[in-house]
Formats: structure tokens, C-alpha cells, sequence
């Protein structure tokens, strides 16, 4: 013990180990009231880490080369070891990001995790699920199946719809007239190297700016405004031991969702790995139906929904954009959806429903009346964010307690 | 937990779930009713007589080539002397995967286009797919091959099992559907044959995802596992807890 500590004391006087152990976990205080949904942030570095660990074996074996990218799949499914349960987590694991990613927003919105003062908590963690998106959709090229293939092709042909430019640059992102080696081998690099270099800085980004203003919680209420004689809010408690042994209960749970999927359902039915995507790219062949992964669908979605292509791409930009400004869109002071007048409850509700039919739409080949569907879709989703200025303005809050509350 | 964030997850995960259930499988199929292949893989002795048809009718055109004789021998419980011997017509070593001898471009000049690899067949297509395409050739004098197949229009491969089933023609009832009926009777009664295809496709689901069998295996430990470790750390947590009010 005595030895430890010397140590440790040794290492404190030239790296400020022990002091960022206490700021982050054993003196982080927060709130005591968290309840379900504040599972999924430290779900999603789970998940990270898992797609981290598991992309660094995979890209051991995998050969970025159109000529036999699609076969070292194959072998790494077959001869390499454990290389089945390895390549199922990554690719479950990229559906896992999304899923868990999607909830942990949610909960944002529930509880407006987002308002004043932790607009860059949020604006962080939108650019966090901007790189994710741009993370998954490379990574799907990499198998090189049908679907990577097409998918990608229908993706960045939609660069090709901005006036002047668009042409060039897509040729640009592709290194080739068509989706080919080049394309290949550069969604590569940034896949495995430039593009998870940008998501961990922002997630250390993410997380120091959460512990320097404290989680916000379910009741909105902010429990740095009521401390005790030493300085420690009264309704915190400290991350370590309290929420690190309630997540190791998420993550268990988590990891018993996760592993019936990688274990009995890794295709989930053709959602997690589209069924097309077991037969070779063939850019002579285009399939049937070509329709991107089920977390692309919502802006996929609202993309076909709009007649003119160029106007799609730029509305299902601004869809995306539009997060951003959510902390200034929203003008009630009120956080948490507890106290909140009718209006947003309304809106929130009717948003997550259109959200939910936008995503399924968009795995369906198009008809005229799921065309108007989207269409209806996608106006719910703008009034969502344009309007909200004006609506939320209008509610009438309930009494906001002065401490949490265990309910 | 809040009783109040449960029924909204238990709404939401509703919705998710029914959204996926209703989802009819868009799976390149036109609109001819898919035949259940009802397949069983821990079934080795279909896999056998499958493997066996596959070797003997499929692999001189089609390959395998993700697919090792020895994984099959190993697999499949067949003794490798055997397969040596007795299933592997081009080559010779046990470790080798299921090649062909056609050239791509003879294939092409011969049905039109090369010949597809089989491997991965039963995950892209689907098996219900493949063991109604199976049963589902007829007569067709305006095809080079003499056959046409009702699931798949115009296609290039000749009927290969045509000895075990005969040929079968097209008959349009008075509703309008197409019917198939025996032309040419073949070695095998109809409900023979599609034993013979089940197998077959049974094969070909075995191909396309060797572990498949260990990974529900192996899925149901785990699964365990983590159960009784969620027991213990519900337990931690809530020890720790006792002093949060």
C-alpha cells in the first residue's frame, strides 16, 4: 500500500493522474435522479470502443483492393479465427451506434439537455453523429457488396446535383468516373484513420464540456445552485462508484440485446446487413430496389420527397443542419418536458411518429402514396424546428421544483 | 426506474419492432409465391445427401469458392479419405476450397453470361427463394435451353435435375394463375424431388455461413452468461444505492 502510494504520488507531481480521476469520476457529483434514458451516453462509448477494438482486427485482414475486398470479407467470415464474431460486432455494432446515438438525443429532447448553458455539449454531440454518419456510410462501401456498391454510387451522385461544381466534385470524392478501386481505397483511409481521429476529439470534447457545466437531469432543475458547506451540490452524487456500478447494470443489459443479435439475428432480417450485399459490387448490374441502411432512411426519405434533385439534397442538408440550432430555436427557459407546457409535449410526440414512418419509408421502394407520406413527413419534421420559435413561446410551464425529485 | 420513461420505451420499442415485422422483404422475386424450403441445419444427414447433390450437378458450373472441402468433411461428418476420393473430381488437396474448371468467358459464350459463384447464394437470395426456383422449371421452345423458369424469367441455366424431376409445362387456369404439370415423368415422384431439392438448399444454406450452427450454440452460453452477470450487477448496484434518497 505503502509502495502505491509513493508511487502514485511520484506520477501526481509530473502528470495530473489523480486529480483527473477525482474531476471526472470520483468528484464528479451528478444528479442522483437519473432515470432510464440516461443510460445510452456512456452505451455510446461502449459502442465506440467496441467498434474501435473491433475495426482494429478487422483491418488486419481486410484488403482494401476492389479486386478482393469482397473476398477477404468471405475469408475473414471463414478461415480466420473467431473473424465471424469479430466482423458480426462491427457490423451490428454500427446499428448499435445508431440506435443507442438516436436515444441519447432523444433524451436531450426530453429533458432540453440542450438549452443555456450547455448549447456545446449539444453542438458537439451533433457534430459527433455528422461524423458517425459520414463514418458508417464509408464503411459500408468497404464490404463491397451489391448495396455498398450502389449505395454509394446513388450518394454521391446526389453531389453531382449542386449547379456548376457538382460534377467535378463528385468526381472528386470518387477518384474515378464510377465508384471503383479509388473510391475504395480512399473511403478506406478515412474510415479507419482521419474520420475516427475526428470522433474522438470530439467525444473528449463532448465530455469536458459536460463536466465543466454538470449533467443536467430529468427535472431540468440545476443542482450547482444548491451545494452544501463544502461546496458539493445536495442533490449530487459522485460518478464514481454510484453511476459507474448503475451503468455496469446498462451495459450488461446492453450487451445481452447486442449479443442476441450478433448471435441469433446478425442480418436482423436484412436491416443490419442488407441481403443483396452478399453478391459482389457488379457495376453492370444494378439491383431492383436500391435502399441505404435503416439510419440513413429518415433523410433519405425527405431527399425523394422532394421532385427536384437538387432541391432534395439541399433539403435533407438543412434537415441535418437544422439540429444545430435547436438550443436557439427553442425560446421556453423551461428544460425539462416535466414542466413544459402542451405545445412541445404535442410536437415532440408528432415529431418521433413522423421520424419513425420517414425512416420506414424510406427502406420502400417508392409509390405515389408513400410518396405523399414523406412528403407529410418531412413538412412535420420542418414545422418541428421552424416553428418552434412561436410555439414554445406559447406554453404555459407548471411550477419547476427547486430540488430534483426521486420519481 | 420511472414508471413514466418505461411506457414511452415500451411504446417506442413497439412501434420499432412492429415497423420491422410488417416489412414484407423486397427480394428480387417478381410476384410468384415463394415455396417455404423448411430446412433443417442440424439435419447432417440432409447436409450429406445435399452435399452430395450439389457435387454431382451443381459444382462442374457453379463453384464454391469460399467454401473448403475439408470444412465441409469436418462439418458434415464426412471421412476425408472419402471426399478425396470420391467428391473431388479436379483436385486433390482436403484443403482446397470448391473451384471450377470453366472459363468465365466460355460460361458466357455458353448460357449467356458467366456462371454464378454458389458460396453466398442461400444469404442473397434467401432459401425459400432458391428451393422454389429449384422446383419451378417447364417447357419452353423459345428458349435456347428448352426451359424457362416461372420464378425466374429467361433464365440461362438449362434444368439440370431434369432426369430426377422430368420436365413440367405451363397450364393457365381459368382464374388466370399459372399452374406447372408433369410433362416427362423423371426418376423421382414429385414429393422425392423436392426432399432431393431440400436437401439441396439445406446444402447451400450450410455454404453460405459454415458456423451458422455453433454461432446459435455458442449465442445461447453467452447469453447466459450475461444474464447471471446482470443478477449480480443489479445486486452491486443496488447495495451501493442503499444510501441514495
Amino acid at each position: 500500500m505503502g509502495m502505491m502510494k509513493s508511487l502514485m504520488g511520484w506520477v501526481d507531481a509530473r502528470f495530473p493522474a489523480t486529480k483527473m480521476w477525482k474531476e471526472h469520476l470520483s468528484e464528479y457529483y451528478a444528479p442522483k435522479n437519473f432515470n432510464f434514458w440516461y443510460f445510452f451516453g456512456s452505451l455510446a462509448l461502449l459502442v465506440l470502443v467496441i467498434q474501435i477494438v473491433s475495426g482494429i482486427f478487422l483491418a488486419m485482414f481486410f484488403k482494401p483492393d476492389a479486386t478482393l475486398a469482397f473476398a477477404s470479407v468471405e475469408y475473414i467470415m471463414r478461415d480466420v479465427e473467431w473473424g465471424w464474431l469479430i466482423r458480426y460486432m462491427h457490423s451490428t455494432g454500427a446499428s448499435a451506434f445508431f440506435i443507442v446515438v438516436y436515444l441519447h438525443m432523444f433524451r436531450g429532447l426530453l429533458y432540453g439537455s440542450y438549452k443555456n448553458p450547455r448549447e456545446l455539449i449539444w453542438i458537439f454531440g451533433v457534430l459527433i453523429y455528422l461524423v458517425l454518419m459520414g463514418e458508417a456510410f464509408m464503411g459500408y462501401l468497404l464490404p463491397w457488396g451489391q448495396m455498398s456498391f450502389w449505395g454509394a454510387q446513388v450518394i454521391i451522385s446526389l453531389a453531382s446535383a449542386i449547379p456548376y461544381i457538382g460534377d467535378d466534385l463528385s468526381l472528386w470524392i470518387r477518384g474515378d468516373f464510377v465508384i471503383g478501386d479509388a473510391t475504395l481505397n480512399r473511403f478506406f483511409s478515412l474510415h479507419v484513420v482521419a474520420l475516427p481521429l475526428v470522433l474522438l476529439g470530439l467525444v473528449v470534447a463532448h465530455i469536458l464540456a459536460l463536466h465543466e457545466v454538470g449533467s443536467n437531469n430529468p427535472d431540468g432543475v440545476e443542482i450547482k445552485k444548491n451545494k452544501d458547506e463544502n461546496g458539493i451540490p445536495v442533490d449530487g452524487i459522485p460518478f464514481h462508484p454510484y453511476y459507474s456500478v448503475k451503468d455496469i447494470a446498462g451495459v450488461v443489459a446492453f450487451l445481452f440485446i447486442f449479443c442476441s443479435v450478433i448471435f441469433f439475428a446478425p442480418e436482423m432480417g436484412g436491416y443490419f446487413l442488407e441481403h443483396a450485399n452478399f453478391e459482389p459490387a457488379n457495376p453492370l448490374k444494378t439491383p431492383e430496389h436500391i435502399a441505404p441502411v435503416w439510419y440513413f432512411t429518415v433523410y433519405y426519405s425527405i431527399l425523394r420527397a422532394v421532385p427536384d434533385k437538387f432541391l432534395g439534397v439541399v433539403a435533407m442538408g438543412i434537415a441535418v443542419l437544422l439540429l444545430f440550432f435547436l438550443p436557439w430555436l427553442d425560446r421556453n427557459p423551461v428544460k425539462s418536458i416535466r414542466y413544459r407546457g402542451i405545445q412541445f409535449k404535442v410536437m415532440l410526440g408528432v415529431f418521433i411518429i413522423a421520424f419513425l414512418m420517414l425512416g420506414w419509408l424510406g427502406t420502400q421502394p417508392v409509390t405515389p402514396l408513400y410518396t405523399w407520406m414523406a412528403r407529410i413527413g418531412a413538412v412535420i419534421y420542418f414545422t418541428f424546428f421552424l416553428a418552434m420559435p412561436i410555439y414554445t413561446k406559447m406554453e404555459k410551464n407548471l411550477d419547476v421544483p427547486d430540488r430534483v425529485t426521486m420519481k | 426506474m420511472n414508471i413514466f420513461a418505461m411506457k414511452k420505451l415500451i411504446i417506442l420499442w413497439s412501434l420499432a419492432l412492429f415497423s420491422l415485422l410488417t416489412i414484407n422483404m423486397v427480394v428480387a422475386s417478381g410476384s410468384v409465391h415463394l415455396e417455404s424450403a423448411n430446412i433443417d441445419r442440424n439435419d447432417k444427414a440432409s447436409l450429406q445427401r445435399g452435399a452430395k447433390t450439389f457435387i454431382n450437378y451443381c459444382l462442374s458450373c457453379h463453384s464454391a469458392q469460399y467454401q473448403r472441402f475439408e470444412r465441409m468433411a469436418d462439418d458434415l461428418g464426412f471421412d476425408k479419405q472419402d471426399v478425396i476420393n470420391n467428391m473431388m473430381y479436379t483436385q486433390d488437396k482436403i484443403g482446397n476450397t470448391m473451384t471450377v474448371a470453366m472459363p468465365a468467358e466460355d460460361a458466357k459464350k455458353w448460357f449467356g453470361k458467366p456462371v454464378p459463384d454458389l458460396s453466398l447464394v442461400a444469404r442473397s437470395r434467401g432459401v425459400d427463394w432458391l428451393y422454389t426456383y429449384l422446383i419451378s422449371f417447364y417447357l419452353d421452345e423459345k428458349r435456347p435451353t428448352g426451359v424457362n423458369n416461372l420464378l425466374f424469367k429467361d433464365v440461362g441455366m438449362p434444368h439440370v435435375l431434369w432426369e430426377q424431376q422430368g420436365y413440367k409445362k405451363l397450364v393457365k387456369n381459368p382464374d388466370g394463375e399459372h399452374t406447372l404439370e408433369t410433362a416427362v415423368k423423371g426418376t423421382m415422384t414429385d414429393k422425392e424431388y423436392q426432399d432431393m431439392v431440400r436437401d439441396l438448399v439445406n446444402f447451400l444454406a450450410y455454404i453460405g455461413e459454415p458456423l451458422y450452427v455453433y454461432r446459435h450454440q455458442l449465442g445461447m452460453w453467452v447469453l447466459l452468461f450475461l444474464a447471471v452477470f446482470f443478477v449480480i450487477a443489479y445486486m452491486l448496484k443496488k447495495e451501493y444505492w442503499k444510501d441514495v434518497h
